[in-house]
């Protein structure tokens, strides 16, 4: 029931031998050595394990890796680094969002699309964005603050 | 229990699975600079100076830090107060955490003691190694130490900048090995003091500002390792089964049905139920595959509607009257008018962002933990105890977890990889599923609250009696530093014996006659229970606060008295008047009638409520402006102004984010937080049926006005603001719609049936 599977992962090609039916999360973590996409609930309820599929937040604790085969995967590490930060990591390192930061990968990769599709959000529209995720350290003030941070530096 | 320092050999075999997945900057990093100052460091005790402070050959400083930082950025704190005192740069300084073999025990996480206990010895240990190195510039220099001064770690004489030597040189390599009077305790009181007098606030240039926390951008990278990341050579990965039934034990486990997962097998000690696989995947489907046939359920838990009724109706297992001053009795009798009312919080989870995880290598004579426990040095001696080592034999290694706000899960997954190490003769990482991480963390305490006032014909306050009963805040203690307190034990034979501690309002209010109480009623279940309590961040705080806090809104209407001048009135000491009066001010409040004459005639009403409360020090007063929907029932906690005093302000920007992530959390606890369960299970499983606060109800906006009393030392801001927020948030619900909420969570179906009723 293994089988070779193929993805393409932070812009690098990746292959691993797994049980299809398994969550591309183990996948990323076990298999590809990926630590940023964490596991929060296994159940699609908190955001923790976010990363785009083919541009899309997906999370990828309840997404078979078998149904992403050949797609590119983006997590957290690969939508920008220290050198080429994305602006909502600017904004939140400019921010200091962070208290734990275990819940990071479902706000950025969820409000990295949202600015992408929607560069100059009203407040309004990024709670609705945003909606389903979960920061159990009550950071939601900063959070708020970093994406509009970053919208504005998009412009 | 003190570790004894590893040799070097040891310390690069130790240190080497820490650093190959460590980030600089953090322990890896710190590593290699404590192995920069070579051999001889004295033994790990409290009273030697080189178990505080570290300068290394190159001018940098290392100070270890027997406390901790889960996200509020004490460790920069503590490098603000090391920098300052010991006069070199804040970028020089690293501060090491978390790991036994180079901390003392302060007590890790708690109580909000980062800096109000733990920053008071990091600072008394840098002034000394500040002195000392003066004392021997002087010599090398030949000058008194009193015409020295300091910069960025370069003592030069005074007028005469070419005579110079810096801290570098000075040390030169070496270890202090310099004697701090020391108290002779560990955990939180541990006090150790040299001769040098630290310096006063006018000197502090670092302390009292903004520095950010270096850590964000590695989270925010995604480079971050976190406990759950840490990986062992020939680690196993193990999940626990736990019953489906609170209280039952396993009575038959077939082996056979995981039989389609050969990768897997099944691991139990007693009732302790777990199965270990190679690969993480095959142990997550072998523990949901696995069959258990578990001893025939009893019903250890009330229904839940009667749970307060239940605590009203139990036997008390302690109690005390801490506050009794004059006849409240005699006074009551007296009383013009009697005002009266009842408050009921319920059982909360910590329900951290992920359940916890923790990997444990324990060998026949020596052992290591990696745990996300606030308080690794107590997770050691829990670890130790439960495999038969010695404490200093075992070394615990934080590595920074999905949240912690206290006694969450992380205590019992340290215990349980430990138990399942040994057991297996292997390194084993445990990670728990959302289902144990909600439903069999320890709890924090349901309470009811009764309290009664009497006011004269003036309506003056002529006495005042506060009664809390509920469960002690200990079922299991504040550590797991024994195994009864931990699942892994108590499921493996250790009888838990819980601490009867409970609280009462800490505030300064002068009425005449004055009496606050309280009692504790026995656990539902006596042991593996999934409703057993623990510390949640401050411990009572919101429970106490919202019944003493909304209480005196009740007395000020009932008086026909502004909430904030009856609070003013009854309070003398001039830093509460000031934290009163700053949040009021900043609010914009004024005196009128109450509730709220302009609620607003559509379906939306508007409101504003204050509280005001202490803690340890630290006075907090909130004002609350919230909307309520009367048709919904939901309540939007919508601006919050909080005035916040604690001492002096090391970090003004940390501070702020600190008190907005108690703000936030805090409403999320009085809006939506209830374990749910029934007579034999808890039903709050996951983030579907234990909701807590998502982005849409987060306030519009939080004012923060930071009140800074250099002249006072630091007490604590992680919890204090916690237990002012639910009172402020009732108290304008009130105002809003003239019905008292007195049960939390104040749900849309409870305030719709408030506004029914009224």
């Amino acid at each position: 029931m293994s089988e070779r599977i193929r993805l393409v992962v932070d812009g690098k090609p990746a292959e691993l031998d797994a049980d299809p039916a398994m969550p591309l999360l183990y996948a990323l973590r076990a298999d590809l050595a990926l630590n940023n996409p964490k596991f929060g609930c296994g159940l699609a309820q908190c955001g923790a394990c976010t990363v785009h599929v083919d541009g899309r937040p997906t999370r990828s604790c309840v997404t078979p890796v078998g149904a992403v085969k050949g797609k590119k995967i983006t997590t957290l590490a690969g939508l920008g680094t220290p050198e080429r930060p994305h602006p909502l990591q600017t904004a939140y390192i400019g921010e200091q969002v962070p208290q734990c930061g275990y819940c990071l990968s479902g706000w950025v990769m969820t409000a990295a699309a949202l600015l992408r599709d929607t560069p100059k959000p009203s407040d309004t529209q990024i709670r609705q964005a945003l909606a389903g995720l979960k920061c159990r350290c009550g950071t939601h003030m900063a959070i708020l603050r970093a994406v509009k941070r970053a919208a504005g530096a998009k412009a | 229990m003190t570790p004894a320092p590893l040799s070097r050999r040891e310390f690069l075999k130790a240190g080497a699975l820490v650093v190959s997945f460590m980030m600089p900057g953090t322990v890896g990093g710190a590593l290699e600079r404590v192995g920069a100052t070579t051999g001889g460091k004295p033994p790990l005790t409290p009273d030697e100076l080189d178990s505080w402070i570290a300068v290394l050959p190159d001018g940098r400083v290392t100070a270890f830090f027997g406390k901790m930082d889960m996200g509020q950025g004490v460790d920069v704190a503590i490098a603000q107060i090391v920098a300052d005192e010991l006069d070199v740069a804040f970028d020089r300084v690293v501060v090491v955490m978390g790991d036994t073999a180079f901390t003392c025990n302060q007590g890790g996480a708690s109580g909000s003691t980062g800096v109000q206990r733990g920053g008071v010895t990091l600072r008394y240990a840098a002034a000394e190694a500040r002195r000392i190195l003066l004392d021997r510039a002087a010599e090398k220099l030949s000058v008194e130490v009193a015409q020295l001064t300091v910069r960025d770690g370069v003592v030069s004489v005074a007028g005469d900048p070419r005579r110079r030597a810096s801290y570098g040189e000075l040390i030169n390599g070496q270890h202090f090995h310099h004697k701090l009077e020391w108290n002779k305790q560990y955990g939180n009181p541990l006090l150790a003091k040299g001769l040098a007098i630290p310096k006063t606030a006018s000197e502090y240039r670092i302390v009292g500002t903004s520095i950010p926390q270096r850590i964000v951008a590695d989270k925010v990278f995604g480079a971050l390792p976190y406990v759950t990341d840490v990986k062992v050579d020939g680690m196993l990965h193990a999940r626990v089964v736990r019953p489906p039934t609170a209280g039952c034990a396993p009575v038959t486990v077939d082996e056979s049905s995981i039989g389609g997962i050969p990768a897997a097998r099944v691991i139990r000690e007693k009732d302790l139920v777990a199965v270990v696989a190679e690969r993480e995947w095959d142990a997550v489907r072998a523990a949901a595959t696995l069959k258990v046939t578990w001893a025939q359920p009893c019903t250890p838990f009330p229904p839940m509607e009667t749970l307060h009724e239940h605590i009203r109706q139990a036997k008390p297992i302690g109690g005390g009257v801490p506050v009794n001053k004059g006849d409240v009795e005699a006074a009551l009798k007296t009383a013009h008018r009697l005002i009266e009312a009842e408050y009921e919080w319920p059982l909360q989870s910590h329900a951290s962002m992920g359940p916890a995880c923790a990997v444990a290598d324990v060998r026949a004579d020596q052992a290591t933990l990696w745990t996300g426990s606030q308080k690794p040095h107590y997770a050691r001696n829990g670890v130790a105890k439960l495999v038969g080592l010695p404490p200093e034999k075992v070394r615990a290694v934080w590595v920074p977890g999905p949240g912690s706000y206290g006694r969450n899960d992380a205590g019992d997954a340290a215990l349980d990889a430990a138990l399942l190490s040994k057991l297996t003769g292997r390194p084993v990482r445990v990670q728990y599923m959302r289902h144990e991480g909600t439903g069999w963390d320890p709890k924090g305490p349901a309470a009811v609250y009764r309290a009664r006032a009497g006011l004269d014909a003036q309506g003056t306050v002529v006495a005042y009696d506060f009664f809390g009963k509920g469960f002690t805040r200990q079922d299991v203690a504040t550590t797991e530093s024994d195994p009864k307190d931990t699942l892994a034990g108590q499921l493996t034979g250790y009888a838990p014996k819980p601490t009867v501690i409970f609280q009462v309002p800490a505030e300064a209010y002068d009425f005449a006659n004055k009496r606050c109480g309280w009692e504790c009623i026995a656990p539902l279940l006596d042991r593996g229970s999934p409703l057993r309590t623990g510390h949640l961040r401050d411990p009572l705080g919101p429970e106490t606060h919202f019944a003493s806090e909304s209480f005196i809104d009740e007395v000020a209407h009932a008086a026909g008295v502004d909430p904030v001048a009856f609070r003013l009135r009854h309070v003398s000491d001039p830093r509460h008047v000031a934290v009163i009066t700053a949040a009021a001010e900043k609010a914009g409040w004024t005196a009128r009638p109450y509730p709220n004459p302009r609620r607003g005639t559509g379906h939306v009403m508007t409101g504003r409520g204050v509280s005001y409360t202490e803690r340890n020090g630290t006075i907090v007063a909130v004002v609350a402006e919230v909307e309520v929907d009367r048709r919904s029932g939901r309540v939007w906690a919508k601006r919050f102004t909080v005035a916040h005093d604690c001492g002096l302000i090391i970090n003004p920007k940390g501070l702020e984010l600190t008190i907005e992530g108690n703000v936030v959390q805090a409403v999320s606890r009085t809006l939506f937080e209830e374990v749910a369960f029934d007579r034999d299970r808890v039903l709050s499983v996951d983030w579907a049926s234990y909701p807590i606060l998502e982005i849409q109800d987060a306030p519009e906006r939080i004012d923060i006005v930071l009140i800074n009393r250099p002249d006072v030392a630091s007490s604590g801001a992680g919890e204090p603001s916690t237990r002012t927020v639910p009172a402020a948030i009732a108290n304008a619900i009130f105002d809003a719609t003239g019905v008292r909420l007195r049960r939390v969570p104040i749900t849309p179906e409870r305030v719709r049936a408030a506004l029914a009723r009224a």
